[in-house]
């Protein structure tokens, strides 16, 4: 492929005239005047004009520059970047599905609401919870929702004064964030070397000013909280509820529930846990599960089943409201609900444990290379701290950037923020030990390079489509849109 | 036999639980206190074939009609183009996460640096984010950003003419975020100016939300808003369709600060309300305020033009909670769909879906107006594809009987009053049908 030619702009594809376009046309007398010129465009809209050959090989030019679990192992921590089956896609893609308007009576779209209604059981059973919302669009906005669920809650019993929310120093970021979205102060709780809670740091904040404890567990090192019970315990006394952060669900399938933890509220991350694909970025689906009482804050609509087993759509009264436009990415619930059944209750329960297994193996294969700062067991994914030998002057970043030579996507970098050269390795379970013992080879050479050959690791990736790119000058003078010279 | 999604054999636990040093998976737990292990097994079913999994979505789907659509209310029937959905199944795309490693993932990016020129041509405006979730969170999140940019400003106006499902989801966020919403009354189906003129007077308001086309399908003439808003300090926000944008006068062309809405209307299937995208686009002057991701040009080591993740200190993992918004990812693989689906309709493609729509809705409100069961609600005012009406009948019963017939009406606003919308996929046998029942009623 000439990726010279292709790999230009789309706009640098144009040219006057072409097309990739048709249409069926209606034979319909054409209306001229139907709106004032007042109201229309004055400034010509210019987009490309290509014809459809030239689109495709465009854009499948562009695709060879990218790098997808399909393309390759990609242990990016955090993210649990597992197989995306194409069961799913196929089924989502159903035409009795797509073509469905979402403002179309219930009675219409009975299979549709049952899709919704099985799904949100399922989670609720996995999650140990009462219910769930399938209606928030991405992990943040999930958080986003369940705080505000913990917000009407506090409101409904005229407890308004609880305006904080306790978060571990190594949350993700989108925790502290979402708080503030929701209207909350943000107290963050020092961590133990391990990343767990403190007991000891947490019990003086908690106090009738607090919300809500957000916690992710196992966390962000892949540490189990194991004085969760206790915690839950603090938090209840406080008044205040307990928010299981659910990007770290995995490695619990078939091991343990939040719900049964202690948690009140939780969101899942169906495009991780549920291997719904990232899609680049998007869409994802972050439903939101409380445990019994706080069923009725929810958002609306809800997917309720009638006795005579129909199911409605409907609009609680003590609901905290809508959150988005209906009722959520349906197209990435439909894949949830395919993963589950393709697994079943027998499978999805060796998830957590396989998953664990095979960050445990990576870890005892490469801490006599590279640093691992907390000893003993992780649960899907640990933290290296960089090399062991430092003297080489190789860092996190150029270990991530040579793993790409290689073939395989970066582990997360430089997070959590814990330690000065975190990288995050989660594999989930299902690469095969083959790939982890291929991945594990590769990962010791990179450390043999770095005292053999530092240069060469430093100044990585050699082999991929472009080189390292200048983001100094990115942030420095932005050029955010294509504009001709 | 494993299962086809978990590649581990029995020989090969053992041989990993030899290196981990432990005997038994469990061994992997001990950690977690006993009385919080899971003991059961969870109730849902058992694993099932590929074959049972497309059984089961098959008989789902069969419990959903399928029915020509005449409903709009912001999401509307538009064709899709084969090329596009092969493009956004290419796994290269669809199995990639966020492009943190702008090396090996510039197909991510280069895709996400074409739709915001796109949006940004659409919108007039200067810059566009990588995407956002939908139409009613890019309002929300125009309406923060208001607030942060106003400083000690916390109200803000949205009108009365603006979709419903916008107007619930702003006023959530609001409620939580500490803003206050009023909304801007509306006089003969359009927003009325001189009531907003007297709310701005009034002072306090960080941002005015207005729609380009409103809920009735009236398309609104805003000018001279953008002068009453700048007096007042307070940003201009217009909703759009973003297929009107082809036509319509622009966000920047009215003096918009802020243009957000969904873009559904650019070929996505309508699945049920998702997945979508919501686009959000402003001027410079406040593109620190932009939330979200946004990918920028430059250089490579090697010279050659690449694209990166830019201006992060926006975001969320680097300002936690002083960040402008929580938002982490996009709707990534729905920019690589409005992008496709626009290189290939062009301009000239937009126009034409547009006009065809127009047209075809020119006629059935003509049609449906002449069987004298109902009349145009506001028969004065100007409308591209969508209309509202007000029916004798209950607008609940036209759409339950038309159903009947495999027709979807519309969207009812409330009980005597509905909306009708119609694009390039319904012919004029559909509306001549449609009007038949309408007549027969």
């Amino acid at each position: 492929m000439n990726r010279e030619f292709y790999g230009k702009l789309i706009f640098e594809l144009s040219r006057p005239g072409r097309s990739g376009f048709c249409i069926t046309d209606n034979h319909l007398p054409a209306v001229e005047d139907a709106l004032p010129a007042t109201v229309l465009r004055q400034q010509p809209l210019e987009l490309p004009e290509v014809d459809e050959p030239t689109v495709v090989r465009h854009y499948t030019n562009m695709s060879n520059n990218n790098f997808g679990v399909d393309t390759g192992f990609y242990p990016l921590g955090s993210c649990t970047m597992k197989y995306n089956p194409k069961i799913n896609e196929e089924v989502a893609s159903h035409r009795s599905f797509q073509n469905l308007h979402p403002d179309t009576p219930a009675e219409a779209v009975q299979g549709a609401l049952k899709m919704y209604y099985d799904l949100q059981r399922a989670l609720s059973e996995i999650g140990g919870m009462a219910e769930f919302t399938l209606n928030p669009y991405a992990g943040a906005h999930g958080e986003l929702t369940g705080l505000m669920v913990i917000r009407a809650y506090h409101a409904s019993r005229g407890d308004d004064g609880r305006v904080k929310v306790i978060v571990p120093d190594s949350a993700h970021g989108t925790n502290p964030a979402s708080a503030a979205v929701a209207g909350l102060q943000i107290v963050e709780v020092k961590s133990r070397p391990d990343g767990t809670v403190d007991v000891d740091d947490l019990r003086p904040l908690l106090d009738d000013t607090v919300a809500a404890v957000m916690m992710t567990n196992p966390n962000t090192l892949g540490i189990f909280e194991k004085n969760i019970p206790e915690i839950a315990r603090l938090v209840h006394e406080a008044g205040a509820l307990l928010y299981y952060d659910g990007a770290n669900l995995n490695p619990m399938l078939g091991v343990a529930r939040p719900g049964d933890m202690g948690f009140d509220v939780m969101h899942i991350n169906l495009h991780k846990t549920f291997s719904t694909p990232h899609g680049g970025g998007g869409p994802g689906a972050g439903p939101v599960g409380v445990r019994k009482g706080l069923e009725q804050f929810l958002p609306s609509p809800k997917v309720v089943k009638n006795e005579d087993g129909s199911f409605s759509l409907v609009t609680g009264e003590e609901s905290l409201g809508k959150i988005s436009s209906h009722l959520g990415n349906f197209g990435v619930e439909m894949r949830a609900l395919a993963y589950i059944l393709s697994l079943g209750k027998e499978n999805l329960s060796k998830v957590g444990p396989l998953a664990t297994l095979s960050a445990n193996y990576i870890k005892e294969s490469l801490k006599d290379k590279y640093l691992l700062p907390i000893e003993g067991v992780c649960k899907h994914e640990f933290v290296f701290d960089g090399l062991i030998d430092k003297s080489t002057g190789v860092t996190t970043l150029n270990i991530a950037k040579r793993l790409l030579d290689y073939g395989y996507h970066a582990p997360t970098i430089y997070f959590p923020l814990l330690f000065h050269e975190s990288l995050m390795i989660e594999p989930t379970e299902t690469e095969s030990v083959d790939t982890l013992d291929a991945f594990i080879e590769v990962m010791r050479k990179i450390a043999d390079e770095a005292v053999t050959d530092p240069e060469m690791v430093k100044t990585a990736p050699h082999n991929t489509p472009v080189a390292r790119p200048d983001d100094t000058e990115a942030a420095l003078h932005p050029i955010v849109k294509y504009e001709r010279i | 036999m494993t299962h086809r999604y978990l590649p581990h054999t029995p020989a090969d636990i053992d041989r990993m639980l030899a290196r981990c040093g432990v005997s038994r998976l469990e061994d992997l737990y001990s950690d977690v206190p006993e009385e919080l292990l899971f003991k059961g097994e969870y109730d849902l079913p058992s694993e099932m074939s590929e074959r049972r999994v497309r059984d089961f979505f098959n008989e789902l789907g069969s419990a959903n009609r399928q029915l020509v659509c005449f409903a709009g209310n912001g999401f509307y029937d538009h064709d899709t183009p084969a090329a596009v959905s092969s493009i956004i199944s290419r796994s290269e795309f669809l199995t990639a996460y966020t492009p943190y490693q702008p090396e090996i993932s510039q197909g991510t990016l280069q895709y996400i640096f074409e739709y915001q020129t796109m949006m940004c041509r659409l919108t007039g405006l200067d810059v566009s984010n990588a995407s956002m979730y939908d139409g009613t969170t890019a309002t929300a999140e125009a309406m923060m950003m208001a607030v942060a940019h106003a400083r000690k400003r916390n109200r803000v106006l949205v009108s009365a003419t603006m979709r419903q499902g916008v107007t619930d989801v702003v006023a959530t966020y609001a409620r939580y975020h500490g803003v206050t919403i009023d909304i801007i009354p509306e006089k003969e189906g359009i927003t009325d100016r001189e009531a907003l003129a007297t709310m701005l007077a009034e002072g306090n308001v960080a941002g005015v939300i207005v729609a380009q086309r409103n809920r009735y399908g009236i398309i609104e003439d805003y000018t001279g808003y953008a002068e009453l808003c700048k007096g007042a300090k307070a940003l201009l926000i217009m909703n759009c369709i973003a297929s009107d944008l082809a036509v319509l006068k622009t966000p920047a062309e009215w003096g918009a600060d802020v243009a957000v809405g969904d873009a559904q209307s650019l070929g996505m299937p309508l699945s049920f309300g998702g997945p979508y995208l919501g686009f959000i686009c402003c001027t410079n002057a406040l593109i620190r305020k932009l939330p979200g991701r946004i990918v920028g040009q430059t250089k490579d080591s090697e010279g050659r033009r690449v694209f990166v993740l830019t201006l992060q200190a926006r975001e969320q993992h680097i300002r936690r909670e002083k960040a402008t918004s929580n938002i982490c990812s996009n709707q990534g693989l729905m920019a690589l769909f409005v992008t496709v689906y626009l290189s290939l309709t062009g301009a000239e493609g937009l126009r034409r879906i547009n006009a065809q729509g127009t047209n075809g809705a020119h006629y059935l409100a003509r049609q449906l107006t002449s069987t004298g069961k109902v009349v145009l609600t506001y028969p004065d005012r100007p409308f591209l594809n969508e209309f509202c009406i007000t029916t004798t009948a209950p607008a609940a019963e036209i759409i339950r009987v038309a159903m009947q017939q495999g027709i979807l009406a519309g969207v009812a606003l409330d009980e005597h009053r509905m909306t009708v919308a119609v694009t390039e996929l319904q012919s004029k046998e559909d509306m001549d049908r449609l009007t038949e029942i309408v007549k027969a009623l």
